[in-house]
């Protein structure tokens, strides 16, 4: 297959990655061998398989309806690359 | 294309075209946890980022658990607006950049929601409209966010709250069926009064724990297709939502007047503006590439489950309304107000059984006991009064121990404070004069203290009665019976 440079930019544009017009050739070629590595699964005859998102088996894997102890802001914040005060600080959001 | 078409009223619009709304709900489940961890799902009044962990700070490694409680809310609902319940559901992720998701992706419900295949019926202008019911799921909320400085286009940075992140989150799809904005309006009215019956909301549109979004289009009476549609926002009451349907209805149909077609867009409803104001897209905002969550295994929800979450419903408003007028008389209107909030029911009901007469009981309630309720902030059952005081009370006016305006005095005056209406009415003597001797010698009284008023009534002026009544009353300190006094004058002056 042959991904396209829009496909690349169009999902550099979803992850919120600027990229420049060498980086982009450099990911479409990078990309499109990984998928085309990927895409061999589609040699295989699936035609008996349904749908499979989950083989664990597991159902109804919930919990009770219980409080359990959440962290000290100061933790919750240890990571944040920006705060204010009590809240992470991020650039303009403007819908 | 009409030199007329700009300036259009509604009116003038829906002679012309047909509007198409259909609603999106989304309403937080009064879970005690959040959705997917056990951080309080209790965020209003919380201090920033309190209400966090691992799981709901989006942090590697971590894995989600579903909340049991929040199915079973979600499936409730679901019963409650007559929707089918799947034996098989999943969860799956909805991916999007967006800070108030520290994880880069929703986790929500996409091809195989919880239930599908609803509807709410209702009645607007004596007309049953009929609304479907897409689906109701469950996903999880978002964080908050707050922009820096007042105004928003200057805001250099935007400061964000996770506590609100992971709270279960239930989305109800409506179908497009509605046509007009009160149709809107009382469908939204209706759904948030059953979701508060079941007890699964709290139904809180200001602080957005039942919020609403509007997908409108207009087509030409008759047309069966679809117009392209404006998705509405940020509508946090009934009136906003009315308001900003009605304005989409006459924006859109003025541009189709003048042979212009309408933008697929999101609008934000600016109640300062009275108008609906075109919101930048998310770019490619739509492109959420879903997958199925691999760290939820899936639902499964037997038969079993689902009958046992249904035997758990209350009654329903509209079913509550029905019986109240079946068992107790009571007029449409009457029985609409008193099951309006799930409480007034309940306190009728009390009543009734306490002995109080049904029209007594809803009078009351409708009337003074609401005015009470709404000037003090406080409901009659949280009232020093309570449901027992107001018994009490009705009946010694049921009983004419009292009259109603010693009634209303004392409920006013007991309403928060509390106390035995009967015993306060024995120490000070407020007890009705009805001793017919005793009013007769009133009346006799009056009737000689006030000759014009007397001529007058004589000389047909039928209000001057009510000087004397008046006069009567004075005279009892308020606690004479209105109507024997009135029958006592007339029987009087009229010899």
């Amino acid at each position: 297959m042959t991904l396209a440079r829009d496909q690349v930019t169009h999902v550099a544009m979803l992850a919120r990655l600027g990229l420049s017009d060498e980086e982009v050739e450099r990911y479409r070629q990078q990309l499109d061998a990984i998928l085309s590595h990927v895409d061999r699964l589609q040699q295989v005859d699936t035609s008996q398989v349904g749908e499979t998102a989950q083989v664990g088996g597991l159902v109804n894997a919930w919990r009770e309806d219980v409080r359990s102890e959440c962290l000290p802001v100061e933790k919750a914040l240890a990571n944040a690359p920006k705060r204010r005060r009590d809240h992470f600080e991020v650039g303009a959001i403007q819908e | 294309m009409t030199s007329t078409s700009a300036v259009s009223t509604l009116d003038q619009v829906m002679e012309r075209w047909e509007p198409v709304i259909g609603l999106e709900v989304h309403g937080q489940l009064l879970t005690r946890s959040k959705m997917f961890c056990g951080c309080s799902a209790d965020y209003i009044g919380s201090p920033p980022n309190s209400n966090t962990c691992p799981v709901c700070l989006g942090l590697p490694g971590v894995l989600p658990v579903m909340n049991r409680v929040a199915v079973e809310y979600t499936v409730r609902s679901a019963l409650a607006l007559n929707c089918e319940i799947p034996e098989h559901s999943k969860f799956d992720r909805k991916n999007y950049f967006y800070p108030d998701l520290p994880k880069g992706y929703q986790i929500s419900q996409w091809d195989m929601p919880l239930s599908l295949n609803g509807h709410l019926t209702f009645t607007v202008d004596g007309e049953e409209v009929r609304c479907g019911i897409t689906r109701v799921h469950l996903e999880e909320d978002t964080g908050t966010l707050q922009h820096a400085g007042d105004i928003l286009q200057q805001a250099r940075s935007s400061v964000v709250d996770l506590n609100r992140a992971g709270v279960p989150l239930m989305e109800i799809v409506g179908e497009p069926d509605l046509r007009t904005p009160a149709q809107a309006r009382e469908y939204l009215v209706r759904l948030r009064q059953i979701l508060v019956y079941i007890g699964v909301n709290d139904g809180n549109l200001e602080q957005g724990s039942f919020r609403c979004d509007a997908n409108i289009s207009l087509r030409k009476h008759g047309d069966t297709g679809l117009g392209v549609k404006v998705e509405v926002k940020n509508m946090n009451s009934f009136r906003a939502v009315h308001r900003a349907l009605e304005f989409e209805i006459v924006r859109q149909g003025r541009l189709l007047d003048q042979g212009q077609t309408i933008a697929q867009e999101t609008r934000g409803w600016v109640e300062a503006k009275g108008a609906t104001i075109s919101q930048r897209s998310k770019e490619y905002a739509h492109d959420y590439r879903y997958f199925p969550e691999p760290d939820l295994p899936p639902l499964r929800l037997s038969a079993e489950f689902v009958d046992r979450v249904r035997a758990g419903l209350p009654e329903l408003p509209q079913q509550l309304a029905e019986r109240l007028q079946r068992e107790h008389g009571l007029s449409a209107y009457d029985a609409a107000n008193l099951t309006a909030e799930r409480e007034d029911a309940r306190a009728f009901e009390a009543l009734v059984a306490a002995g109080v007469p049904a029209k007594a009981a809803a009078n009351w309630l409708m009337g003074e006991v609401a005015r009470l309720a709404r000037e003090t902030h406080t409901p009659l059952q949280g009232s020093g009064l309570g449901l027992e005081g107001l018994a009490s009370l009705v009946k010694l006016v049921e009983a004419g121990s009292i009259n109603g305006s010693t009634a209303k005095e004392l409920l006013e005056e007991l309403y928060l404070a509390g106390g035995d209406p009967a015993a306060v009415v024995r120490e000070r003597g407020l007890g009705q004069v009805s001793d017919q001797a005793e009013l007769e010698r009133l009346v006799d009284a009056v009737i000689a203290e006030n000759p014009a008023a007397v001529a007058d009534f004589q000389g047909g002026k039928e209000q001057a009665l009510q000087r004397l009544v008046g006069g009567v009353m004075k005279a009892t300190s308020g606690r004479a019976d209105a109507r024997v006094v009135t029958g006592l004058l007339r029987e009087r002056l009229a010899r």
